[in-house]
């Protein structure tokens, strides 16, 4: 007996985005990152071309954060304390591109600002040939303070900077605007709210090939239900033509599964819930593979195995 | 093509006798439309409207139970393809596999040490839903004694994993009074195994290679008399067993295809080179009615029982949290108070940050049937009435020495109708983000780190 199989029709596609710019474009990359192009529902190939699998970013900081699991600090041991080591560990433990995270203050307590933040930026682009994406602590002052200063520092190198959010995003978009760089779009869950930013943010001009379109995730176990029907929902209407949810969505489950209780800590929760460092990390390879299969471009990270992990998922799941 | 409710119900008696349990024939109708009931319900259908219905009136994905001496499970009965369009019904069963080639004592063991895990999740218990025994040993002793002790130790439902029909009846002897679930007719034993099901009353998996051979052996095996049917199409690999389960979901739902019409069987864990808690994650999402694990560790179980909660969770319902006062790092008589809804989401944003934050805090969860903060406030239901009768049925005054609570900043316009509820309280008007909790306690609340 011959099986017809049920295949379903795209009309849409996901916009291509490339983060990053090699030498001949005008950067100092050695390699860009392209996300997107999707044509049909995650890696349902029998229906769709897939160009690009989707990619693993680390997260760093300009300054070692005080407040994340010591299983991050074991994971990364001395390269946190200088934001050019990290990155250089990140690119070592397999990562697409580096997704760095401006801090509030500086070490000595004092706001962060723009002269450090070009200069953590610099030091960053000349340790690592991997595209990067910088993001500010999200104050809003104080983002479009230290993110225009980046954008103009790094100007030409197609960072991805953010974030953008629908109560300030005009500055940033500006500064991707001036200096050539694409913009994080994002918004709490809601696909009427993801669309509407995006249109915000192309309307001053920005291209949509450099908008990419957080729909935000919670954890496992802590709202990722929500993000991970939001996100199905978006694909869907991608791949139905609906041009403003056609942008590649990046999400970081790394920053919400490093949130909880489940993984940050290991003493004090309990007994039944098992070993502390196997937990942790299944929470976050977990958050981050379900993910893949609502349509994730980009997954940023913060342990490096879980990086390892999701990655052979990826492989498998990419091969065809 | 399925028929509508009132083509169905122009096939019924149309007497409203009641006896299918629906109120009238209209609303059996409107079940069997939405594939929730089946047509065996009404005793008194005619033959020629039982004909006509048959093909419509059943589930496209089949609901089949097993059951142990005290717990049952129920896969199956799936409408949709992703849960936004309606929700996923019933969970997939998450099963431990074990083989006859162990110890009887190591069974034991490692049956008990199972059932010992028990883990709350917002108020709701999760754990194992039953487990495996497969005949490894080929013999039919070993294979009876390791089903008597799985038995001995836990009263859930099982799984009888037997190549032959001598294995299978061997492992079925010892497991009267319940329903466990029989793996597996294949091409070459489909006939005994058929007739093995049959006797025992028992659910049956097919398993195949192909989807076409699949569908050829439950046709063999629906012909036979067997209706509860539990698929394995023996998958391996992520990339095939999505394409897979895809494809088995798709052939059920959009095109009505009924020899694959039944909840599937996955193992995850089996194969060279497996992350088994990953691959396990996808099934979950993608469409499994059980998941046989090779490990039981909590370390893993834990993540993806809750990853199950999350994705069967009707989003029409949001998880709620049970209104009360919760403690958040111990607090005394002089700890901050803060008011909140019952929203899961909006409780764990702002329990979460009160906690990093390292604050001793009182949180007070009002009933917001489950609303976040501005939509329950914008639907009546996040009102100053409301929160006053919170802090006093909740006893609030008698945990702490001060009158101060803190609401949320997107209810700001609450404070001065909350005064007055609350005579003597001082209203403190927080920030609009959870994420700026902690910076609010270190400047406004008296004697501030």
């Amino acid at each position: 007996m011959m099986l017809e199989l049920h295949k379903e029709k795209s009309t849409g596609a996901v916009r291509t985005v490339t983060i990053g710019a090699t030498k001949d474009q005008g950067g100092t990359r050695a390699r860009t990152l392209t996300l997107g192009g999707a044509t049909a529902l995650p890696f349902l190939d029998f229906e769709g071309t897939f160009p690009n699998p989707p990619a693993l970013a680390i997260e760093i900081r300009d300054r070692k954060p005080d407040d994340w699991s010591p299983l991050l600090y074991q994971a990364w041991g001395e390269a946190m304390q200088d934001p050019a080591d990290w990155a250089r560990a990140a690119e070592a433990a397999g990562a697409d591109l580096i997704y760095l995270g401006l801090s509030a203050a500086k070490d000595d307590g004092s706001p962060n600002d723009a002269v450090s933040a070009r200069a953590t930026a610099r030091r960053v682009l000349e340790a690592t040939g991997l595209p990067l994406a910088v993001v500010g602590p999200g104050q809003a002052g104080l983002d479009n303070e230290l993110i225009v200063a980046v954008a103009e520092e790094a100007k030409g190198e197609r960072l991805l900077i953010g974030i953008c959010e629908d109560k300030n995003y005009r500055t940033i978009v500006a500064a991707a605007l001036a200096n050539d760089h694409l913009v994080q779009s994002k918004t709490p869950m809601d696909v009427n709210l993801s669309k509407q930013l995006v249109i915000l943010i192309h309307d001053m001009g920005l291209p949509l090939d450099r908008i990419v379109m957080d729909p935000t995730t919670g954890a496992l176990g802590y709202g990722i239900e929500y993000g991970y029907s939001v996100m199905e929902r978006l694909r869907l209407a991608a791949l139905q033509g609906d041009s403003m949810t056609q942008q590649p969505m990046l999400v970081n489950p790394g920053e919400e599964a490093w949130k909880v209780k489940e993984s940050k800590v290991g003493e004090g929760v309990p007994a039944v819930w098992g070993d502390w460092s196997r937990r942790a990390l299944n929470w976050e390879a977990l958050t981050a593979s379900t993910l893949l299969n609502s349509g994730a471009d980009l997954l940023v990270l913060r342990h490096p195995e879980s990086l390892r992990r999701v990655r052979a998922v990826v492989q498998d799941l990419a091969a065809s | 093509m399925p028929l509508t409710g009132l083509e169905i119900y122009k096939l019924l008696p149309q007497t409203n006798c009641k006896e299918c349990g629906f109120p009238t024939c209209l609303a059996f109708a409107m079940k069997l439309a939405a594939k929730q009931a089946e047509l065996k319900g009404c005793p008194y259908v005619s033959e020629e409207s039982k004909a006509k219905l048959e093909a419509a009136s059943s589930p496209p994905i089949r609901l089949v139970q097993v059951a142990g001496d005290e717990q049952k499970l129920e896969v199956g009965n799936e409408t949709v393809l992703f849960r936004h369009e309606k929700t996923f019904y019933h969970r997939p069963g998450v099963f431990l596999h074990l083989r006859d080639t162990e110890a009887v004592e190591t069974l034991k063991r490692r049956v008990t040490e199972a059932e010992a895990f028990q883990v709350d999740y917002v108020g709701i218990r999760l754990g194992l839903d039953g487990f495996l025994v497969e005949a490894a040993s080929g013999a039919e002793a070993a294979f009876a004694a390791a089903v008597g002790a799985v038995r001995a130790a836990s009263k859930k439902p099982l799984i009888l994993m037997a190549s032959t029909p001598v294995l299978a009846r061997a492992g079925l002897q010892g497991c009267a009074g319940t329903r466990p679930l029989l793996h597996a007719a294949t091409a070459e034993n489909a006939a005994a195994m058929a007739e093995i099901a049959k006797a025992a009353k028992v659910p049956l998996v097919a398993r195949a290679e192909t989807l076409e051979a699949l569908s050829e052996l439950t046709a063999v095996l629906t012909a036979a008399g067997v209706e509860d049917i539990v698929l394995d199409p023996g998958m391996q690999g992520y990339r095939q067993s999505l394409h897979t389960l895809t494809h088995l979901r798709r052939l059920a739902l959009r095109k009505n295809f009924r020899p694959l019409g039944f909840p599937i069987i996955t193992f995850p864990g089996l194969g060279e080179n497996v992350d088994e808690p990953l691959a396990a994650a996808e099934h979950i999402a993608k469409y499994a009615g059980f998941i046989v694990l090779e490990s039981a560790e909590p370390a893993a179980l834990y993540p993806l029982l809750v990853l199950r909660q999350n994705i069967y969770t009707d989003p029409q319902k949001p998880i709620q949290v049970q209104p009360g006062v919760y403690e958040i790092n111990s607090p005394d008589g002089e700890a901050p108070v803060l008011v909140t809804t019952n929203f899961s989401i909006t409780y764990f944003a702002v329990a979460n940050e009160v906690e990093g934050a390292g604050w001793p805090a009182w949180l007070v969860v009002t009933d917001a049937e489950g609303m976040s903060v501005l939509t329950a406030w914008a639907a009546g239901k996040f009102d100053a009435e409301r929160i006053a009768k919170s802090v006093k049925g909740f006893g609030v005054a008698e945990k702490v020495g001060h009158q101060r609570l803190i609401i949320p900043g997107q209810v700001a316009v609450l404070s001065g109708e909350l005064e007055e509820e609350l005579p003597g309280w001082q209203i403190m008007v927080g920030p609009r983000e959870a994420v700026d909790i902690g910076a609010f306690l270190k400047t406004m609340w008296p004697n501030g780190k």
